[in-house]
């Protein structure tokens, strides 16, 4: 008996290592290669660890490069994207989880709807309207794009949140005096804060992600976010390996900061958007 | 303070009724209990009049004031609810005074008030706490507290005790009243729990599946339910409830087991109706003279207080308290009295019969 | 005492004046949720709904985005076109494979690293942010990623493959025909763990305990107390997050899109990078549409299936 469960424990946290190694592994690289010098880039192979390393290349980036510029329009579209989808959603969120009304079925309907099917569908429809406003090649648009797309996932995670919290609270509030909305305010937004932590992170998290809306609607390199810069870099500089990982790097630090913020929240934040990722 | 009216109050939820037609005057400083099974909708009455939910027809009026369509911030009524709807971000000061901040009262009022109820609660030294660290019975005190502080027109208790252990249940119970005594508020309170409503009320209204009962006195109540159901409701252990038929030539009742009880006086209805005849157990006299049934005793309970003896009688289990530690065994026979003047008749309707 | 007056009073006299217009109250507290939901649905509407109407619309038109003279009413000559289109069909091929790959792939590792994670142990913690990482890399980054990965010039991959014996050289997998879907597959599967095993293990870990301590009592084996207890359980949770993962994994093109871009020769293409293409790279706007609506048509016959599937199960039940 013993012996057995001593081979079980001893398979177990085998496995658990081969995960670990799995998931690792390719970020382990990825920073790697970016501190490797160029010249033991290609003579060392496949070695685990340069016999030199040094940051070179995360200078280049930061001094020679429209990277500081990509990675500073990143940060307003996602953060922007993050704050208002938080606003709307909470409010929407607020409505779902506490009212019973006429509209409510609809409303969830659409949202769901708006979760079923494939956004790549919107990509020209979507620069056909924002081109006459001016909204092509704007930050401007791509947050409007960012908000609409991830306000459904935002209002279900928000809504669990709310659900959580009991009805008796506002109650109290609305005899103690206040109106409705003073009550939302003051009373259940404060009760919420966690909850409104994490779904900044989420929203933050993909809108940081997004590609394919931003190769479409972005253009120049004033108003390119991350993924859009770093996939020109790579079709122009495809030889530089280098200063693409340091680059990579760099986009991977702001996804792990929100990763550790709302990794206590992945369960809800799942289920809320079953189909997002 | 105010007296609350209610006229004809009926409320659906969708196509389903859940409060058939209610009438009701509450009359200023009165303490009146609506008491029920769950689902009778006597919290939903009591929300109604709070102004959380919606009337479907009828009207309700606070001190003379039409209250249908204000908003429960605008119907000056303080509540205290089951899960006592504390507010976990802020002190206990910070949840008494919260309404008169709203109101934007001066901070020495505030201060003044919420020293003053915190006093009569005892909770002047757990003010900047907050309910996360505070016991199950002062989490109770602060809520019973943000009501007072406002001195509102009207008092609403949505079973306010349930949440409390049986000890802690009994003291609180005794400081709502003493509360209610000083204060002289009119308040409506909510309790599935008859020992409840006996011990707090003036007035009892007692509910069940959407209609009133019964509205009256504790003692009324209990000496003189209005149907079944308030007998069934009211007292513990509760009724016991014998079928049969009623005799108008002795003016006797003849259970279903043909034997014969005595009723004293003739009541109106007619010969040979079905009845039900109601004794409570502390009014069945086991034992001594004049005992008119022989009983074997089925089973004995000893409370400490006194025993609970079932014997089989009259076609039934018919249930005796007694203040005496009977030692009857069981498989024992015993004679047993019902006197006629503890007796209770209702009719196939469950009407009470006079 | 004064204060209370005056707090009444002022009660008194706006009640008063809401007696007067009980009409509007009723509407304004029947309007709120309404005035909550509205910022939302509003932009919903106009940023996803509105588009997915022209984008139907562009489906029987010619829009193309380069031809000012283009916009024209053409019937049916896009599904006409499509029927012909090889690289369609090869689209629609791959993108069953990619689909049907990546989610049992996603979901068999997901189990299996969930059940490893039900169990207490010390730095479970730690272990499960660790192993959970990926699924916060950057899908574009977690792309490039492996595509370096693979690339031999700088990836280990390639050369591990040759050292083992399973290729003749050291190539890149994303440059060969025959097994060039495998890599943005991998890529999608390194990614994709952490969903199944979050969502199975928030699932196991709200199995009552004392239903295995039952089994336990009533003799069953570790193999029996999986198979009786926790697959039951786990069912609903599984067939729920396949379900819907399937969709959304057919229509995620981002790996694709940044590891092969559809090549080589239209090997990678799935019909949602195919309609990127077409849109982002051709800009031709009103074929891309008419793919896109082929794409909707088939997402609902799925979503059709799935439901008589599962009334049809349930009717057995």
């Amino acid at each position: 008996m013993t012996r057995r469960f001593i081979l079980g424990t001893v398979a177990h946290r085998l496995a658990i290592l081969v995960y670990i190694i799995f998931a690792l592994f390719p970020l382990y690289w990825l920073l790697k290669v970016s501190v490797t010098p160029n010249d033991l880039l290609y003579s060392e192979g496949v070695r685990m660890w340069p016999s030199r390393a040094g940051l070179e290349h995360y200078i280049f980036v930061l001094e020679h490069s429209d990277f500081p510029k990509f990675f500073k329009n990143s940060v307003i579209v996602s953060a922007s994207t993050a704050f208002i989808v938080t606003i709307l959603a909470s409010l929407a969120g607020y409505a779902l989880s506490r009212f019973t009304f006429r509209g409510k079925y609809w409303i969830v309907v659409l949202m769901l709807l708006t979760q079923m099917f494939p956004l790549v569908m919107l990509v020209a429809p979507i620069f056909k309207m924002l081109s006459p406003l001016g909204l092509t090649n704007s930050l401007g648009g791509l947050i409007l794009v960012y908000v609409a797309f991830n306000v459904p996932f935002a209002t279900f995670l928000m809504q669990s949140f709310f659900d959580g919290i009991p009805k008796d609270l506002e109650e109290a509030a609305m005899i103690d005096g206040a109106t409705r909305f003073r009550a939302f305010r003051q009373i259940i937004l404060p009760l919420t804060l966690p909850g409104i932590a994490a779904t900044l992170g989420f929203v933050f998290t993909a809108a940081w992600s997004e590609l394919l809306f931003a190769l479409m609607l972005i253009s120049g390199a004033d108003a390119s976010t991350f993924p859009v810069g770093l996939l020109s870099f790579v079709s122009k500089f495809s030889v530089d390996f280098g200063q693409m990982m340091a680059a990579g790097v760099m986009a991977l630090i702001p996804a792990c900061l929100f990763f550790l913020l709302i990794q206590r929240y992945l369960v809800q934040g799942l289920t809320a958007g079953a189909v997002k990722g | 303070m105010a007296s609350i009216d209610i006229t004809d109050i009926r409320k659906n939820y969708g196509a389903i009724p859940v409060l058939h037609g209610v009438d009701l005057t509450i009359r200023d400083g009165e303490f009146v209990v609506l008491v029920g099974p769950s689902g009778c909708g006597k919290s939903t009455l009591l929300r109604m009049i709070a102004g959380l939910e919606d009337i479907t027809a009828g009207e309700i009026q606070i001190g003379g004031i039409r209250v249908n369509d204000l908003q429960p911030k605008d119907r000056d009524i303080a509540m205290v609810f089951q899960s006592y709807a504390l507010y976990p971000h802020m002190t206990v000061a910070g949840n008494m005074s919260y309404s008169l901040r709203l109101r934007r009262a001066a901070k020495q009022v505030i201060a003044g008030k919420v020293a003053s109820a915190a006093a009569i609660l005892g909770l002047d030294t757990l003010l900047e706490r907050r309910p996360r660290a505070l016991s199950g019975g002062q989490r109770q005190r602060v809520a019973m507290g943000r009501a007072i502080v406002r001195a509102p027109k009207a008092f609403l208790f949505d079973e306010p005790l349930s949440n409390l252990d049986a000890r802690l249940r009994e003291t609180m119970r005794g400081e709502i009243k003493r509360l209610h005594q000083s204060l002289g508020a009119t308040s409506i309170y909510v309790t599935h729990d008859q020992i409840e409503a006996m011990t707090l009320a003036d007035r009892i209204v007692a509910m069940n599946a959407g209609l009133v009962q019964q509205v009256g006195s504790p003692l009324d109540l209990y000496d003189r339910p209005a149907n079944l159901f308030v007998a069934g409701f009211i007292g513990s252990p509760a009724m016991n409830m014998l079928g049969g038929t009623y005799r108008a030539a002795d003016a006797a009742f003849v259970a279903h087991d043909n034997s014969v009880v005595p009723l004293g006086r003739a009541y109106g209805c007619a010969d040979g109706a079905a009845v039900t005849l109601g004794i409570r157990p502390e009014h069945v006299v086991v034992g001594g003279a004049g005992g008119h049934v022989t009983a074997p005793v089925d089973l004995v309970e000893p409370t400490g207080f006194g025993t609970i003896l079932h014997l089989r009688a009259l076609g039934t289990d018919l249930k005796a308290f007694t203040l005496e530690r009977k030692t009857a065994q069981v498989g024992e026979t015993t004679s047993v009295a019902l006197p006629p003047d503890r007796l209770h008749l209702f009719d196939a309707a469950g009407s009470r019969l006079s | 005492m004064g204060v209370r007056n005056t707090v009444s009073m002022t009660a008194f006299v706006s009640s008063d004046r809401q007696r007067s217009t009980p009409v509007l109250r009723r509407l304004a507290v029947a309007s709120e949720p309404y005035l909550y939901s509205a910022p939302a649905v509003i932009l919903i509407v106009a940023v996803m709904l509105a588009p997915l109407a022209l984008g139907f619309s562009y489906a029987f038109r010619d829009v193309k985005l380069l031809n000012p003279l283009s916009g024209g009413f053409i019937g049916l000559d896009h599904f006409r076109a499509l029927i012909d289109d090889k690289t369609f069909a090869r689209a629609l091929k791959n993108t069953f494979f990619w689909a049907g790959a990546s989610v049992a792939l996603q979901f068999t590792f997901g189990l299996i690293l969930a059940l490893l994670l039900n169990r207490p142990f010390w730095g479970r913690g730690i272990v499960q942010a660790l192993v959970f990482l990926p699924w916060a890399v950057p899908s574009f980054l977690s792309g490039l990623n492996w595509a370096w990965m693979f690339n031999p010039v700088i990836g280990p991959i390639p050369h591990w493959l040759f050292a083992l014996g399973l290729t003749d050289a050291p190539d890149n997998i994303l440059s060969d025909p025959h097994n060039a879907m495998w890599g943005p597959i991998i890529a999608n599967v390194w990614w994709g763990i952490p969903f199944f095993a979050i969502t199975l293990l928030a699932a196991l870990q709200a199995i009552p305990r004392d239903l295995y301590e039952a089994a336990s009592i009533d003799g069953a084996n570790a193999f029996q107390r999986f198979k009786s207890i926790t697959l039951p359980f786990l069912a609903p949770t599984i067939a729920i997050t396949i379900l819907l993962r399937t969709v959304w994994i057919a229509n995620f093109a981002d790996l694709i899109v940044v590891m092969t871009n559809g090549g080589p020769a239209d090997r990678t293409q799935i019909v949602a990078s195919y309609i990127f293409t077409q849109a982002f790279r051709r800009l031709d706007f009103g074929y891309a549409s008419a793919i896109a609506v082929v794409l909707l048509v088939l997402l609902m016959a799925y979503a059709l299936l799935i439901v008589l599937l599962r009334q049809s199960l349930l009717k057995k039940a």
